[in-house]
């Protein structure tokens, strides 16, 4: 992996669910993205037109704007494999 | 149009080309209908046009999309005449995409929810004030994501939000088959209140294209399946039945000359104006003449005839009638005939029907001529055929028009046409043409089988045909069995004695 990896992370409201999956996501950021990358949350709820404009459906939903190609990861993030996986970070490579 | 609330429900008119008569005035206004049909059966086209026809009355639209781009929705309806792009500019149609991406699928790592689509459909009503929503379609949703579980608890919900917001709205889903479960992942056992099924089955080689509401939860609509159309510029096209409210008896005693004044004179002083005359017999009886003879009375009297003939075309008509000394040429330039010559095969039979009622609409006709309607049988199925001729009858007896119907016998000498066999009974008149054999010649016989609300005389009689018309003689005396085909000589002295039998029995 080269280059910072900018992750958007889509949430509907202040749910318990939204509040796990940025949880969730903090704790990956800090033990394996070590810091690297910049994370832009969007609560749909207030910026439809985000949702409208990036088509996402479900929440949440994280999306990898950067480096391309763009990968989306949907749930709580709760199984960290799986998130790793959909973002290309698996010790497989995906 | 009026909506008629029902135990509470009220219902918003779609203007969907005539589905609010099965509707009984719309779909329940502020509530969910499904609308469940199989691959191809129009579902797409319908979510459309309930939107496209809001537009038409001010009232917007957002049109979720879950299979298909919005570009290629615009494509595609723009052959009907819906200008989605402009409606979107006009604020008046919003889509929200939720169509299949074409990156990698997303990996699925942990609850979630709907919630996205939610706010953006809200979003969406809100920014156009939105009246209508279609979603379309629901099973595509299950495609896109795993979790089978979810996606029912979340669409469930999505419904309840649009109820909240007050708007009234159509959702499809496919299913497998015509008469199988309604959808796919048991999407009705949540939207149950208002179900609408679209069926496009095969019949014989003919598809059949029908629309049934299942139900309307507290509201009242019209049961069974109705058959319908879909047309270039206009859409799903109801096919007019009128089963109920159409067959009124002859209301009028206002009689019209048939052209011929012999005829006249059998059927008691002339046809009923709101009436429906069938004249059958064999090829070469005589039934193209009849129908000039009857569109050129009806001209002479200043009526504005409207003849459609499927069996000859323009010219053949205009060279026949001119043999007669019927100028059909100079009747259509002074405005008073309209005539229509369509090969059979050239549209279905649903098809044949909407744009005849078109024209009758348009034209305005006091008489309407089917010349030759017995060669629309072969387009279809036995039922369908009849649903036509039930339909064509019933819309034109509602428009208190006089019609003469053709129809042609399978075989030269007696017998009967399916077309008889369908129509007769919702005809008020019946005429039959018929070749007599008789000592070695061949001669021709008309008689007036039927004449609702009239005395008639019941005699058949000898007719000719030369260069100025058809002409009635007098009443076959001596022969017997003509109408069975199979003509025999009865003793002048037997038929006397015949005769009086029955005057004495009177």
């Amino acid at each position: 992996m080269s280059g910072p990896i900018r992750l958007t992370l889509f949430v509907a409201g202040r749910s318990l669910r939204s509040e796990r999956a940025i949880r969730n996501l903090r704790a990956l950021c800090d033990t394996d993205l070590d810091g690297l990358s910049t994370v832009h949350i969007v609560d749909v709820l207030e910026r439809p037109q985000e949702a409208e404009d990036r088509r996402i459906v479900a929440t949440p939903t994280l999306v990898r704007d950067a480096p391309p190609p763009q990968l989306r990861v949907i749930g709580d993030l709760s199984d960290r494999e799986r998130v790793l996986r959909g973002l290309g970070l698996s010790a497989a490579g995906a | 149009m009026n909506t008629r609330p029902h135990a509470g429900v009220e219902k918003l008119p779609t203007h969907v080309g005539g589905l609010d008569y099965i509707f009984e005035g719309g779909l329940p206004r502020g509530r969910t209908t499904l609308v469940s049909g199989t691959a191809g059966s129009s579902k797409t086209v319908f979510a459309c046009q309930f939107l496209a026809a809001g537009v038409g009355v001010g009232e917007h639209g957002v049109f979720v999309t879950f299979e298909e781009t919005p570009e290629d929705i615009r494509r595609n309806m723009a052959a009907f005449g819906w200008d989605i792009a402009r409606w979107e500019q006009e604020g008046r149609w919003r889509f929200v995409d939720a169509s299949p991406q074409p990156e990698a699928p997303a990996e699925l790592a942990g609850e979630f929810d709907l919630g996205a689509m939610m706010a953006r459909i809200e979003h969406a009503v809100q920014t156009v004030g939105a009246e209508r929503v279609a979603v379309d379609s629901l099973g595509a949703v299950f495609a896109q994501m795993p979790d089978t579980a979810t996606i029912r608890h979340e669409l469930f919900g999505m419904v309840t939000r649009l109820k909240g917001l007050g708007v009234t709205a159509v959702l499809t889903a496919e299913r497998a088959s015509d008469d199988g479960p309604l959808s796919r992942y048991d999407i009705e056992e949540f939207i149950t209140d208002n179900v609408l099924v679209i069926r496009n089955a095969m019949e014989g080689e003919k598809r059949r294209r029908t629309m049934e509401v299942l139900k309307f939860r507290g509201a009242s609509h019209r049961k069974g399946e109705y058959p319908f159309s879909v047309l270039p510029g206009q859409g799903i096209v109801l096919i007019p039945l009128f089963q109920e409210e159409g067959l009124r008896g002859t209301s009028t005693s206002v009689r019209l000359s048939s052209g011929n004044d012999v005829l006249d004179d059998m059927c008691g002083g002339g046809f009923f104006r709101d009436s429906i005359v069938l004249a059958s017999g064999a090829t070469g009886t005589g039934k193209t003449l009849l129908t000039a003879h009857y569109a050129q009375a009806g001209a002479a009297a200043d009526e504005r005839v409207l003849l459609f003939a499927f069996e000859e075309s323009r010219e053949q008509l205009l060279r026949n009638a001119g043999g007669w000394g019927i100028g059909f040429r100079d009747l259509e330039e002074r405005g008073l005939l309209r005539m229509v010559c369509e090969y059979p095969d050239a549209a279905g039979l649903e098809d044949h029907l909407i744009r005849m009622r078109d024209l009758i609409e348009r034209y305005r006709p006091r008489r309407v001529a089917i010349d030759g309607l017995s060669a629309l049988e072969r387009l279809a199925t036995p039922r369908a055929f009849r649903e036509f001729v039930f339909g064509i009858t019933a819309y034109i007896k509602q428009q208190e028009i006089n019609a003469l119907f053709t129809a042609t016998t399978p075989t030269l000498i007696g017998g009967g046409s399916v077309t008889e066999a369908h129509i007769s009974s919702i005809t008020d008149t019946v005429i039959l043409l018929r070749y007599v054999e008789m000592g070695g010649e061949m001669r021709r016989g008309l008689m007036v089988l039927k004449m609702r609300g009239s005395p008639h005389d019941r005699r058949i009689r000898d007719f000719t045909i030369d260069g100025s018309g058809l002409h009635i003689g007098a009443p076959f005396r001596n022969i017997a069995g003509i109408l069975a085909g199979a003509p025999r000589h009865v003793a002048e002295d037997e038929l006397t004695r015949l005769d009086e039998l029955f005057s004495e029995g009177r």
